[in-house]
């Protein structure tokens, strides 16, 4: 029986065209361009035949394997560095009596997510400059780390801290009722239901780093070309399917990540 | 031989905010000594303790009683070692306890949520606080056995928390808290979650994992009937006080203030006046200008207006309007089933309420509208502090 207070959208006129037609902009232009990386001609406009021709020289290309291994080194490190650091935030904001500089501490980690991406990256491009100018130091590939991991933190941060704030703070206080010091309690009970928080967070850092785009422009230096950056630099030349096929792969992993991260948050929730 | 001061000593028999504890023998497992607990600063302070002094012997199965905010999860968590005393001593075995972390304490609770760990088995969960006491696997598997046939759960040993009933659930709580055989056990409302009929074999079922267990068992509950069935002895708790200590007999039959009174049971109030007293017992005249005969606690010196209070079950209705103690019109019936209950307009103008118990050959004899007496059993009657 339906809800007489509630009202069903799906009555509400003109829901389905509206619906339908935010659907065909989000992704017509994105299935166009899948469509397209199978592509037999030469050019990403005019449709000659079905083949695999331009996935095969995708993977043999490369360039294509030098940008697809800075990503994987960039955004691994990235990942792994920002969800430890998420983490402990994470624990260190929600485990302990409250401190003034609480909400301070909050903000300061989630203003990545609003600051302008090219303020960030501007910001981060004049620092790695005058630390070069002034002591001579360059971390090389460790810049674009560096800068990665700092715009992931607040997105793994986000997931983990729910998780930690949804905790029965019960289950630890049993935990030390049954003779488990702080250190074991942590340990044996909040790290192990803390894990598909951390799961979720790290999936959601791995894949902002390995998309990001603006501050990986900026800061990267020669020979640190990353996928996105290389399919940039592809679309400048003239245009072949073969950046189809590169672009329908990226997408394939993006999705691979989000629906791990989705599925081990509705596993959570269970 | 020389006999000790124990002038330091919190009362074990004799006064307790003027309520006799009787003497009873056993040590004393926990002893709680003037403690305050107070949450907050400056002008939002809150004492949610106030200078509690109890002794709980050892093997006891011991209850704080009380309805919710009077303090008595406080002073569990305080014992469990969650929170710390603003004031006061807490002893386990004549040792102080109260500044000591809860995992350095041979103290085990059960929560009332259970808080049983999600990511085990039921076998680990029984196990955790052993392994934690670094004992030999060999010695924690027995144990782990042992337990979960104490409470009849050997068959689900491998299930998972989640896939276990709210009653399981309330049994492997039980079984986790009593595997390191602490020296008390503490149990917060434990029972609240449970339907009726589960409630009332879970009573039955703790009170026999305390005999076979030889645990003392501090129990929370804002369930008079719980309490009087499970309980050695009650504390009734109010507004952060202790105001009564003693057997569930002594609660209900003599309780000390009329906060007691109207907590556990029914009870009648009737409002008089002292006119005379000797050894323990007071004449009252009441609103209708009966004179009743009304016992006082020890330490309480009745004067001037008082409230006389009857248990619906200490006293009888007859026919014969005169020969009641009071008398009044009798209002209505309420059948119970086990008992009914007679509403009487009283003379003076209180209402009295008579329980009845029922029986095959007993009949409703008394019919609304009429003139009826109310006769008090023997000490039926008594004079309470408000």
């Amino acid at each position: 029986m339906a809800d007489p207070r509630t009202i069903d959208i799906k009555d509400q006129p003109g829901f389905r065209s509206i619906a339908i037609l935010c659907l065909c902009v989000l992704y017509v232009p994105i299935l166009i361009l899948m469509i397209f990386s199978f592509n037999t001609g030469s050019l990403v406009t005019h449709w000659e035949g079905v083949g695999f021709g331009w996935y095969g020289s995708a993977l043999l290309n490369e360039e294509f394997h030098r940008a697809a291994q800075n990503t994987l080194i960039i955004s691994t490190s990235a990942t792994i560095i920002s969800t430890i650091v998420a983490t402990l935030a994470a624990i260190g904001m929600t485990r302990v009596k409250p401190w003034r500089g609480l909400p301070a501490a909050f903000m300061v980690i989630n203003l990545p997510l609003v600051v302008p991406e090219i303020i960030t990256a501007v910001a981060t491009l004049s620092f790695f400059a005058l630390i070069a100018g002034a002591f001579g130091l360059n971390f090389g590939i460790g810049n674009l780390i560096l800068a990665h991991t700092v715009f992931c933190i607040p997105f793994a941060y986000m997931p983990i801290r729910a998780r930690l704030e949804d905790m029965d703070l019960t289950l630890e206080a049993a935990a030390a009722d049954l003779y488990a010091t702080p250190w074991h309690a942590f340990r044996r009970i909040t790290l192990p239901l803390l894990v598909p928080g951390i799961m979720s967070g790290a999936a959601l850092a791995f894949i902002v780093s390995f998309d990001d785009f603006t501050i990986t422009q900026l800061v990267a230096g020669p020979g640190q070309t990353t996928l996105p950056l290389y399919i940039w630099n592809q679309i400048r030349r003239p245009m072949t399917p073969e950046i189809n096929a590169i672009s329908t792969i990226l997408l394939l992993v993006s999705i691979l990540f989000v629906s791990v991260s989705f599925l081990i948050a509705r596993r959570r929730a269970k | 031989m020389t006999i000790k001061p124990e002038q330091n000593l919190p009362p074990r028999a004799g006064f307790l905010n003027g309520v006799v504890v009787p003497e009873q023998p056993g040590k004393n497992a926990i002893e709680v000594r003037g403690v305050r607990k107070v949450f907050g600063t400056g002008e939002a302070q809150v004492a949610a303790l106030d200078t509690v002094s109890v002794a709980i012997r050892e093997n006891e199965f011991f209850t704080l009683l009380g309805p919710s905010g009077c303090g008595k999860t406080t002073l569990l968590r305080l014992i469990a070692g969650f929170d710390f005393p603003s004031e006061g001593e807490i002893l386990l075995y004549g040792e102080d306890i109260a500044p000591l972390p809860p995992f350095k304490r041979p103290v085990n609770t059960v929560f009332q949520s259970y808080a049983l760990f999600p990511h085990m088995t039921v076998a680990q969960n029984i196990g955790f606080g052993l392994e934690m006491l670094g004992k030999p696997k060999a010695e924690i598997q027995a144990r782990v056995a042992r337990m979960l046939k104490l409470v009849k759960m050997e068959a689900l040993a491998g299930r998972r928390t989640s896939q276990i009933s709210g009653g399981q659930q309330q049994r492997v709580a039980l079984a986790r808290a009593l595997a390191p055989q602490p020296k008390v056990l503490l149990l917060d409302e434990p029972l609240s979650a449970l339907d009726y009929k589960l409630r009332k074999e879970m009573q039955i079922e703790l009170k026999r994992l305390q005999h076979e267990t030889g645990i003392t068992f501090i129990f929370v509950t804002h369930d008079q009937e719980e309490a009087l069935t499970m309980s050695d002895r009650i504390a009734v708790m109010s507004s952060g006080k202790i105001l009564q200590v003693g057997a569930p007999r002594d609660i209900y039959d003599r309780p000390a203030e009329r906060f007691v009174a109207d907590f556990i049971g029914e009870t009648n109030f009737l409002k008089g006046t002292v006119v005379s007293k000797k050894s323990g017992v007071a004449s009252v005249k009441l609103a209708s200008d009966a004179t009743v005969a009304a016992g006082f606690p020890e330490g309480f010196d009745p004067s001037g207006a008082v409230t006389v209070v009857v248990r619906p079950e200490h006293a009888d209705l007859v026919a014969d309007a005169a020969k009641g103690t009071v008398a009044g019109i009798l209002a209505n019936v309420v059948y119970f089933g086990t008992d009914t209950h007679y509403h009487v307009k009283l003379d003076g103008g209180d209402n009295f309420i008579v329980r009845h118990q029922n029986s095959r050959s007993g009949a409703v004899a008394f019919a609304p509208g009429a003139k009826v007496g109310i006769v008090f059993e023997d000490d039926g009657a008594r004079i309470l502090r408000d």
